[in-house]
């Protein structure tokens, strides 16, 4: 690699990593884990992304959010890439992003166990450790709805402050 | 020069006129992704396989859209929202890699679109409409406990893509499940009238099964090379698991031979029930009546 290259993979890296993630912004796409590498080749930046839903409907606008900063950074030539493997787990957001979650009022997620390979156990009642309340931080909280306005957020509310809140699930 | 949000990012003017959060231009979900076919692994029978897969998950995610505001509350609407997106995703990828394995070029859009009823190949548990909300209920509990054996054993097919989708897909999967296994026993253990419409919701439900554990000529061929399941293997678990839920919402699974199909075929083989044709009329208008359009 040229010093060139390096001294433009650098710049193209802080760029992306900073670009905000659309549906939760006070997040970036390196706090949210779906950065997997910038890469510069012959002169192009090759961005990697891991979207964390199938059917995730903002893959499309970070796609064009990443070109169009990079693009205003300089690079005009930008190739974002998908990348499905490995698939994206909550496990991906990283301690900064779960701050930022929690100050913004969102529950971060609870990390995995990690079970990996044969079938999925079903879970009628009570799923996993109880969730922090990001207001007050009781643990006296409880789930009312499975799912919540975007694919990765589910809805609690807390029996302590009475506060509702959102928290983004665990996958 | 910086943006405040994505959306004001990509309102900028363009030469082919305003860009906004549903015309970004990026629509391939496969970009980047090598969609190479393994060696050893027939591209005919892979695109067919997804195919397969790829349309259980989009008509049963249009289904579920038709749903959408006519759900008892607002968060089941959302919830009803969230699993419809989760599966026209997983339907997508499978849509494009069909295009891919048989070299035929054909996109998503070339699939969901432009195909006629009989070249669609899901089983038909995904079109059927439901009587009520226990209906749908009933049948989204068979279909995702169904889907999601499924997809925790293709999560090591030799097909890096299919497994990459699986291996997605088994997270969202168990969250349907759940969802729809809780709605069973709410409505199975609540009041008799609750329970008479989920009584009748599984007898609807139940001639629509066997369909699900029989294996195609293509199944059996890709079984054999590791890249699909045998669908017969997966009885033992979705048994398992209904008899589960059932046991807890106090309800019987009935008793039920298999719905015919027309002199034997059935889904697989493109022949469908007749909701199909309303299903995808509805599907397929905007792209029927604005040829070329993109969106």
């Amino acid at each position: 690699m040229t010093t060139r290259d390096q001294e433009m993979l650098v710049r193209a890296r802080q760029v992306a990593q900073s670009v905000p993630d659309p549906e939760l912004p006070m997040l970036t796409l390196a706090d949210l884990g779906i950065l997997r590498d910038v890469a510069v080749r012959d002169g192009s930046v090759v961005v990697s992304l891991t979207p964390t839903y199938s059917g995730c409907p903002a893959i499309a606008e970070i796609r064009a959010d990443l070109a169009s900063r990079l693009a205003a950074a300089g690079f005009a030539d930008v190739d974002v890439r998908t990348v499905l493997t490995p698939a994206w787990t909550s496990d991906f957001i990283s301690s900064a992003g779960r701050r930022k979650l929690a100050e913004a009022g969102i529950a971060p997620p609870r990390s995995q166990q990690g079970a990996k390979g044969g079938p999925v156990p079903l879970t009628l009642f009570a799923p996993g450790p109880p969730v922090a309340c990001p207001a007050c931080g009781s643990r006296e909280t409880e789930r009312t709805a499975a799912f919540g306005a975007t694919a990765c957020k589910d809805l609690y509310r807390c029996r302590a402050c009475a506060e509702p809140f959102e928290h983004v699930k665990e996958i | 020069m910086g943006f405040d949000t994505a959306y004001e990012a990509i309102s900028e003017e363009t030469d082919t006129g305003h860009r906004w959060a549903f015309g970004t231009g990026f629509t391939d979900p496969l970009a980047g992704v090598d969609t190479a076919v393994p060696a050893g692994i027939d591209g005919g029978d892979l695109a067919t396989y997804c195919l397969m897969l790829g349309d259980d998950a989009l008509i049963m995610s249009h289904r579920l859209q038709q749903w959408l505001a006519r759900a008892p509350e607002l968060e089941e609407d959302t919830a009803l929202a969230n699993i419809a997106l989760d599966l026209l995703g997983q339907a997508r990828l499978l849509l494009a890699r069909a295009g891919a394995a048989d070299e035929s070029g054909r996109t998503e859009d070339d699939y969901a679109f432009g195909r006629g009823e009989h070249e669609f190949r899901n089983v038909r548990l995904a079109e059927v409409t439901d009587a009520d909300f226990a209906g749908l209920m009933a049948r989204l509990l068979v279909f995702s406990t169904w889907r999601l054996a499924l997809l925790t054993r293709l999560r090591s097919s030799a097909d890096p893509v299919v497994a990459a989708v699986a291996a997605q897909g088994v997270k969202e999967l168990t969250y349907h499940r759940d969802y729809a296994a809780q709605w069973v026993i709410r409505l199975g253990d609540g009041t008799d009238y609750s329970r008479e419409r989920m009584r009748a919701a599984l007898a609807a439900t139940a001639p629509l099964v066997p369909e699900l554990f029989e294996r195609s000529a293509a199944e059996q061929r890709l079984a054999a090379a590791a890249v699909a399941v045998d669908p017969a293997d997966l009885r033992a678990e979705f048994d398992g698991v209904l008899e589960h839920v059932l046991g807890e919402a106090e309800l019987d699974w009935p008793q039920s031979p298999g719905l015919a199909g027309v002199s034997g075929p059935a889904g697989r083989d493109g022949v469908h029930t007749e909701g199909m044709r309303g299903l995808l009329a509805e599907l397929q208008s905007v792209a029927r009546a604005l040829p070329g359009a993109t969106w």
